[in-house]
């Protein structure tokens, strides 16, 4: 296990190298220009040159990328071509509200989740299941942001019980970081909270119908233990795997939920650094969530280990 | 370790992670509650922390808060003094002498003096095409002492105290002497001014928040304040300028009381504002804030032709823009001039021939005037809350004129890049864009950069007519405001005839405040001053 997680973690190295590379020359071939950004609509093509001298942007592209790796190495991610301060900072800065909003979002989605697929699968096309089932077509169907402008004229404006907007971190409190997290969780929450429903549905289903499960039903076991323990545990593999891809989903994909709530998380920084074109946030973004996804990936794969005994390294 | 001990464990580390989250519920809101906060969603985040670099508004208004002007305007657009206390003025008018007035600190406590002052005024109109244009006509910058200082013109020209009052950015802010040496075209990566409000730069999260502290140390004019000019008194201990991106959001936090002040609200948004408890709505300044135009490129066909320019005005109806973009009359007007309709120098030169439209008449007219169907590149920014529909009423006038378009949709950052081409547009440059400009800066004929006709020292577009720049100087060296006012009739008359710009009309974007909690907001057309605001 030791030396198949270190493998793993050194077959990262090319995969970031590759990234890197792409997302460097695909923003260099995109339109638009920070410098004219910056120069502003009364400048001439004159003031435009200068600060894209300035910033360095006039030089050939492959000098740039050498540059831009040589810092790399170094732990470097550049600085914000717009705030001057080290891109390091600035995704630090956004990583406790998308982990804050990742986690709760998570939370919420499986702990509903999971016992509503288990729920709909031990009484596959009874009226619950249809209602469970119903759930999760409507799960998928409400766009996120509709979902939070009903929960905030609802919850916030009518009702006044919970913050509309915005994310205080937990040192200032613990209830005013939750309360500013419900909102959203539930938003967000809502499409993954269906699709891990019918994921979960669809294993037990596929399990309920199994020799064992039948042998432990006719030795007298409760029905709670036969659904949990024999058969939910044995339909984790594809839950997790769906759950796993939630996470890492969730951390690059929070953007509208964050733009909704005014969550300064990475997804805004990233959508606000594409539109400004401010290359060296949106390149470490890239990179950053490349990560993510890999170590994410990893994680997965680590507990199949512990859930099926079968799967070894 | 035992069961026993395990548990002694959680239960331990449960108490104190209950004592932490207790306490960390209660501290920081004991510090808070002293503090007087103006929490204001703007139009834009403050990214940059440089006045003199961009000329984005919302660098100018982060520059008002933390730095201060030598002259600020007031209700009428009179310069009057800021930081200067008494200044002079030579019966030739080439030497105007300035004395800084008493108790002016910087925010890291050392005094503020001429040492500061000239390397500012240098860096700022190395930027600014209105500063720019100052000391295109200035002799030199002299420091007589540590207070005082003179500014030696070659000509008489008459715009000095309203270029160093400008209410456009960028705006003329005076810095230390270290960042005023800072090469033009690099940011300054430190804000100090010596303003009413300290930046913390400690608490800024670009995308996100923005901060100020009040300065104890600020010595405030004697004046009450109008506009930019008289005292710049700390109305709050704290401002704090929260970055929403969606207009929704916004609106539904001012309803909610999460925040105090609202720069742009959405004009959808205004009739559930004004039914709001708590929540008022209020007109910005004296003349409007923003015009629309559509620019045309003069170095290619077929706009290189003057006849086909003008021929674009027969399809051009301002109420059809107007009512597309902000729907409520009371705040838009029709404005067949280039000079902002409202302000002092509202004239009617060449307005007949901006009020000619002529839908049916248009297709014939381009024909007269040697249009040949030649494909005609718009640069459509479809992300743009204003300019994507401007441009979408202007495609759909100049289709049924029977013109042969070629629309490019990019976002606003590529227009940008793209509008700064020369090249013709089949090699990557354009023929049209539509975008805005601000009210103030259309008001004076020196700050209005897009009336201007320089070629190839002009703006994207490129028109050039010497005469039409021969009339922008000359108006800077009226001495009255009769005269101002006849060279401004004769440059708008001409600019029109040239088409410099297509004006789409004019409009006010309102503000929205929490009524209930705040006063002391000064309306200026614009630009944002919040330093006066008071919070009860």
């Amino acid at each position: 296990m030791f030396a198949y997680v270190i493998g793993r973690l050194l077959a990262t190295i090319p995969v970031m190298a590759v990234v890197a590379v792409f997302v460097f020359f695909l923003l260099r071939i995109a339109p638009g220009d920070p410098a004219a950004i910056i120069a502003g609509d009364d400048a001439t093509t004159q003031d435009i040159e200068n600060i894209r001298a300035k910033l360095g942007l006039d030089r050939p592209m492959l000098e740039q990328f050498a540059l831009w790796c040589w810092r790399l190495m170094q732990g470097d991610l550049g600085i914000s071509i717009f705030s001057n301060l080290p891109v390091t900072q600035l995704i630090a800065q956004r990583l406790e509200p998308t982990l804050a909003l990742t986690i709760s979002t998570l939370l919420v989605a499986v702990v509903l989740a999971v016992p509503m697929g288990v729920l709909a699968a031990w009484k596959a096309r009874s009226l619950a299941d249809r209602v469970v089932m119903g759930f999760a077509v409507m799960g998928f169907a409400v766009p996120v942001f509709l979902a939070g402008y009903i929960l905030i004229y609802v919850f916030s404006i009518k009702l006044g019980w919970l913050p509309v907007q915005g994310y205080r971190p937990i040192a200032q409190g613990l209830w005013p970081f939750v309360e500013g997290l419900i909102l959203p969780s539930i938003a967000l929450g809502t499409t993954y909270c269906a699709l891990i429903a019918r994921i979960t549905r669809a294993s037990m289903l596929e399990v309920l119908s199994q020799d064992y499960i039948r042998t432990a039903e006719s030795k007298g076991l409760a029905t709670p233990r036969v659904l949990l323990l024999h058969a939910l545990k044995n339909s984790a593999v594809p839950i997790v795997t769906v759950i796993g891809i939630g996470i890492a989903l969730l951390i690059s994909g929070v953007v509208i939920t964050e733009t909704v709530f005014n969550i300064p998380g990475l997804g805004r920084l990233t959508v606000d650094a594409v539109l400004k074109r401010d290359y060296p946030i949106v390149q470490g973004l890239i990179l950053v969530f490349a990560a993510g996804k890999v170590l994410v990936n990893l994680m997965i794969d680590i507990s199949y280990a512990f859930l099926d005994p079968r799967i070894r390294y | 370790m035992t069961r026993q001990n395990r548990s002694g464990l959680r239960a331990l580390a449960l108490a104190c992670g209950v004592a932490l989250a207790a306490t960390a519920a209660v501290a920081p809101r004991e510090a808070v509650a002293q503090e007087k906060v103006l929490r204001a969603v703007m139009h834009a985040d403050v990214r940059t922390l440089d006045p003199h670099w961009t000329t984005q508004t919302i660098a100018g208004i982060h520059g008002l808060l933390v730095y201060d002007t030598l002259f600020g305007v007031d209700d009428d657009f009179v310069p009057q003094p800021q930081m200067v206390g008494k200044y002079d003025i030579s019966p030739d008018k080439l030497t105007y002498t300035m004395t800084l007035r008493d108790g002016l600190r910087w925010h890291d406590g050392t005094a503020v003096t001429t040492r500061d002052i000239i390397p500012s005024i240098r860096r700022w109109g190395a930027r600014d095409p209105a500063g720019q244009r100052l000391l295109l006509f200035t002799d030199r910058i002299e420091a007589v002492d540590e207070k005082t200082f003179k500014i030696i013109l070659k000509e008489p020209y008459g715009q000095v105290l309203a270029t160093l009052g400008k209410t456009s950015t960028s705006v003329p802010v005076m810095m230390r002497e270290k960042e005023a040496m800072v090469d033009p075209n690099t940011q300054v990566t430190e804000a100090i001014g010596s303003g009413p409000f300290r930046f913390a730069k400690d608490q800024w999260v670009p995308g996100s928040k923005t901060v100020y502290l009040k300065n104890a140390d600020y010595v405030p004019r004697s004046e009450p304040a109008r506009t930019l000019s008289g005292g710049k008194i700390p109305g709050v201990d704290r401002i704090e300028l929260i970055w929403m991106s969606d207009p929704q959001t916004a609106m539904q936090a001012l309803v909610n009381g999460e925040i105090d002040f609202l720069e742009v609200p959405q004009i959808d948004f205004l009739p559930i504002l004004e039914r709001s408890r708590g929540v008022s709505v209020m007109k910005t300044g004296k003349i409007d804030s923003t015009f629309g135009m559509i620019r045309l490129n003069h170095l290619h066909p077929p706009f290189d032709n003057p006849k086909i320019r003008q021929a674009m005005y027969k399809i051009i109806n301002q109420e059809d823009f107007l009512r597309t973009v902000v729907g409520n009359p009371a705040f838009y007007k029709v404005c067949h001039g280039l000079i902002t309709c409202g302000s002092p120098l509202e004239n009617k030169g060449g307005s007949a021939m901006l009020a000619g439209h002529d839908p049916k008449g248009a297709a014939a007219a381009f024909r007269a005037a040697g249009y040949k169907g030649e494909p005609i590149t718009i640069l459509h920014a479809t992300d743009h809350v204003t300019i994507n529909p401007l441009t979408q009423v202007m495609i759909q006038a100049m289709r049924e004129a029977g013109l042969n378009l070629d629309i490019q949709a990019m976002d606003w950052g590529s227009v940008v890049q793209r509008r700064a081409k020369k090249e013709p547009p089949a090699q990557g440059g354009w023929n049209i864009f539509v975008t805005t400009s601000s009210g103030t800066s259309g008001a004076n004929p020196i700050i209005h950069t897009w009336i201007g006709a320089a070629c190839d020292r002009g703006l994207f577009g490129w028109p050039c007519d010497p005469e039409v720049e021969k009339l922008r100087s000359a108006w800077g060296f009226a001495q009255t405001d009769a005269e101002r006012l006849k060279i401004a009739t004769d440059l708008q008359t001409r600019a029109i005839e040239n088409v410099v710009y297509i004006p789409t009309g004019q409009w006010m974007q309102p503000i929205a405040y929490r009524s209930d909690r705040i006063s002391g907001i000064v309306p200026i057309t614009g630009i944002t001053a919040l330093w006066g605001i008071t919070k009860r």
